[in-house]
């Protein structure tokens, strides 16, 4: 899997899959978790919702960036492969953007609005959080069936949309349960619970279908010997699963230990999920279709790009460290008095 | 009468997204700079009254970024969806450039705009003041590279055309273009511009509903103060901007001026009516020679026409005339409204200082000079800054018609193959969209201001659910 590390015009493409395929998993489970507490607001009471937005306000515009760079860099590395995508992709893209457009706005027009505008926008923040997860997970079934378009590809669609709207509901309770106390933090380890479901549905689903639609992934994951190597892969999720259940029935420990744990663990596990879908698609940028070396920019402008990001990555990655510090703690419920 | 297809669709799709998402970069990068200057303030003077501006700016500033965060990502996503086009020619250039964007400016925004809107009681007073400083910077930087590439496609250099793609040859002459430091300043002095109307307009509504605050009065002056100092000189950028445009953008100028015939001494036509098909205007009223004075700086200077730019095979290489006419006029329009209203308002201001020197001491500037009306005249100035932004907006992007990257490809180009009715059910939504937020955003900002005025900062009846309490819990005795 690892290129030529010679030859410009194939270690840039690679280097750029990789960068991108970690800023869209940073944006997963950064967006996933404020995503998530949008669609589990109706749920909660009044005063728990304004904690529920204390607890994302000082970060959701930073964690949507990660999107913006994703589709950036998609964009700049790999343009043809971004025309087809999201050509193929038109309106399920317009369905995340309106609902992007919804849950953004409502953020800031809510506290600012008169008390009985209030009440419509909070509705616009679980619609829109709601509409993106789902065209989010919309996408990425159609992406895994090679976006062909068919009533079974949309079936499929339609599941992963549930299962993904399913699981943001999950690291956002897992968040939540980091978060929060008291009465909202029960609540939280109780959506967490009711949500694992959808986390272990959801990678079962695709984990199944992958490579049942592709010989090709069927063959890189089920010949001898790489069965053996990456049999750690699921052996180590289903371990992850079962640690999340076993402390979502005894949580919130005494004295609040650990509070960030489930947060972590589900990380730890939307990771593993991830890698194993790059692995599958790897070197395909458009599944069987379009390769990442046939779709990359001429090597002397991903190379520009390429210090840029050496240098700006790193600072990025420091200064959000820097804000997560600064608002690390309990939310408080923040009031103008 | 063309048909709605998809080309036309997709462009007025891509026309609608850009005129709302324009409106709020185009508070958001002076406002950042305003924040900053009153953050400044306040930490040089310990003066309560530059931080309850700053409180009562800082929700318009959280407001209109994320209306600009949310606008912008659905461009950048419509690159993809209707315009595949234009990335899969031109994407060795424009990639960088967008790349550069997200990484220096976009993240940078983002994350300090956390610590500046709920970071006050959280943070040392310097580094509030640095996140205030970098947040501007950052929208700055982004205006920078969205500039840079945009100004390479009115003037595009410094690369080559193998097999129907671009390939940078020279990033320097890329960045450097010739277009580039002119539109550049042009789009700050109108941000600066924008935001200077919209300060004293919101400020002069507060002072109209009875709000004698100190810090209304420091806000107004300060408004009016940019809106100033600063129309000179962006007359003085577009004159400038003009001079460019006629050099390397014939064709537009001569759309911008209703200029058909190439000729000599050419009058500036001060209104009528373009005809494309009679290629005249109709109902002129002109002044002789005065154009080619203001573009050639002689009576007699050549200006080319619009005649001039249709090919032998009768192929129009010339923008429409009339939408860049008309727009042309629109912005010069505004720009004199403004500088004959901020002008008054500024000569009013002062002469009352010196009627009242003493009495108001260490003022240079004194509010209650103002007379009434102007005061009402500066209330719908508020947004002037959004009719000639957009304005200047549509002749330059309608002049560069129809080319998209001038002499490399067409719009046609690019646009996606997409059915139209799917744009169509698409753009209506997005406009429906737009609208209803636009209705809001209007309307926020004026319930802000009457609740300001009211005395009422949002401190009693609201409570601030998104958390700016740091901010707010600064001055707890006011």
């Amino acid at each position: 899997m690892l290129p030529d590390f010679a030859n410009p015009a194939d270690w840039l493409p690679w280097a750029f899959a990789s960068l991108m395929g970690l800023s869209i998993l940073i944006y997963v489970v950064l967006d996933g978790f404020d995503l998530g507490v949008g669609i589990l607001f109706p749920l909660a009471t009044p005063a728990e919702q304004d904690r529920m937005i204390g607890s994302i306000g000082p970060f959701w515009d930073a964690n949507e960036t990660w999107l913006v760079l994703a589709v950036g860099l998609l964009l700049v590395a790999f343009p043809a492969a971004h025309g087809m995508i999201l050509t193929a992709l038109y309106l399920p893209v317009f369905v995340m953007l309106v609902g992007l457009i919804l849950r953004g706005v409502a953020f800031e027009f809510r506290a600012k609005a008169r008390d009985h505008h209030k009440r419509l926008w909070n509705r616009f923040f679980f619609v829109g959080s709601l509409m993106t997860a789902l065209a989010q997970g919309f996408m990425l079934g159609l992406y895994i069936m090679g976006l062909e378009q068919s009533p079974a590809t949309y079936a499929f669609g339609a599941l992963t949309a549930i299962f993904l709207a399913v699981g943001y509901s999950f690291i956002g309770s897992a968040w939540l349960i980091h978060k929060t106390e008291g009465a909202l933090q029960l609540k939280s380890v109780r959506w967490g619970r009711e949500s694992l479901w959808g986390v272990i549905l959801g990678i079962g689903a695709v984990s199944l279908a992958t490579p049942l639609v592709s010989p090709r992934i069927f063959d890189k994951w089920l010949s001898f010997p790489e069965v053996i190597y990456l049999a750690p892969l699921p052996i180590l999720s289903g371990l992850l699963i079962l640690w999340l259940w076993r402390m979502l029935r005894s949580m919130p420990y005494a004295g609040d230990a650990r509070s960030w744990l489930p947060f972590a663990v589900a990380t730890l596990l939307f990771a593993l999920a991830y890698l194993g879908m790059a692995y599958s698609f790897y070197p395909y940028v458009v599944p069987d279709r379009l390769t990442i070396y046939e779709a990359a920019s001429a090597p002397e402008s991903l190379f520009i790009i390429f210090v840029g990001a050496c240098i700006v990555v790193p600072v990025i990655a420091g200064y959000s460290v820097l804000a997560y510090t600064i608002f690390r703690g309990k939310a408080t419920e923040l009031r103008y008095d | 009468m063309e048909t709605l297809d998809t080309l036309l669709l997709s462009r007025i799709q891509f026309a609608a997204n850009i005129s709302f998402h324009i409106l709020f970069p185009t508070i958001t990068i002076a406002l950042g700079w305003v924040l900053f200057f009153f953050r400044l303030r306040f930490a040089q003077t310990g003066d309560e009254k530059w931080m309850a501006a700053y409180r009562f700016w800082v929700k318009i500033f959280a407001l209109s970024f994320a209306m600009g965060v949310v606008s912008g990502i659905t461009m950048s996503f419509q690159f993809g969806t209707n315009w595949p086009g234009f990335m899969e020619t031109v994407g060795n250039i424009a990639g960088p450039l967008l790349a550069y964007e997200v990484l220096t400016a976009f993240f940078l925004e983002a994350v300090f705009i956390g610590i500046m809107l709920f970071g006050f009681s959280r943070v040392p007073g310097w580094l509030h003041m640095l996140a205030t400083g970098l947040v501007a910077f950052g929208t700055t930087m982004s205006a920078f590279w969205i500039i840079v590439l945009n100004s390479w496609m009115h003037t595009p250099q410094g690369f080559e055309m193998i097999d129907g793609q671009a390939f940078a040859t020279d990033w320097w002459a890329i960045i450097f273009n010739p277009s580039m430091p002119y539109r550049f300043a042009h789009m700050m002095l109108a941000s600066f511009l924008t935001v200077g109307f919209l300060i004293a307009g919101v400020s002069a509504f507060r002072w109209i509903l009875g709000d004698r605050s100190r810090e209304v009065r420091a806000m107004l002056k300060t408004g009016v103060a940019i809106g100033a100092l600063l129309i000179p000189v962006q007359i003085f950028m577009g004159d400038l901007h003009g001079l460019n445009t006629k050099e390397y953008q014939p064709a537009k100028v001569a759309a911008m001026e209703g200029l058909w015939d190439t000729q000599q001494g050419a009058p500036l036509v001060l209104f009528g009516i373009p005809d494309e098909e009679a290629r005249t205007n109709h109902m002129a009223v002109e002044i002789p020679g005065l154009a080619s004075f203001i573009l050639t700086h002689h009576w007699d200077g050549e200006l080319t026409g619009l005649n001039d730019f249709i090919a032998e095979d009768g192929t129009v290489l010339h923008p429409p005339v009339a939408p860049v006419f008309w727009s042309f006029r629109v912005m010069v329009g505004t720009g004199l409204a403004m500088l004959l209203l901020s002008w008054t308002a500024a000569w009013f201001m002062w002469r009352r200082r010196a009627l009242h020197e003493g009495r108001i001491a260490g003022h240079w500037f004194a509010v209650e000079g103002l007379p009434k009306p102007l005061l009402w005249a500066l209330v719908p100035m508020a947004f002037s800054g959004w009719v000639a932004t957009l304005a200047g907006w549509y002749t330059t992007e309608i002049g560069r018609q129809p080319w998209l990257v001038q002499g490399v490809m067409t719009t046609e180009m690019a646009v996606a193959d997409v059915p139209a009715p799917m744009v169509m059910g698409t753009l209506v939504t997005y406009l429906a969209i737009y609208a209803a937020l636009l209705f809001a955003y209007i309307g926020v900002i004026a319930y802000l201001a009457r609740k300001a005025a009211k005395g009422d900062d949002g401190q009693a009846d609201d409570m601030s659910h998104s958390g700016k309490a740091g901010v707010m819990a600064l001055s707890p005795a006011e």
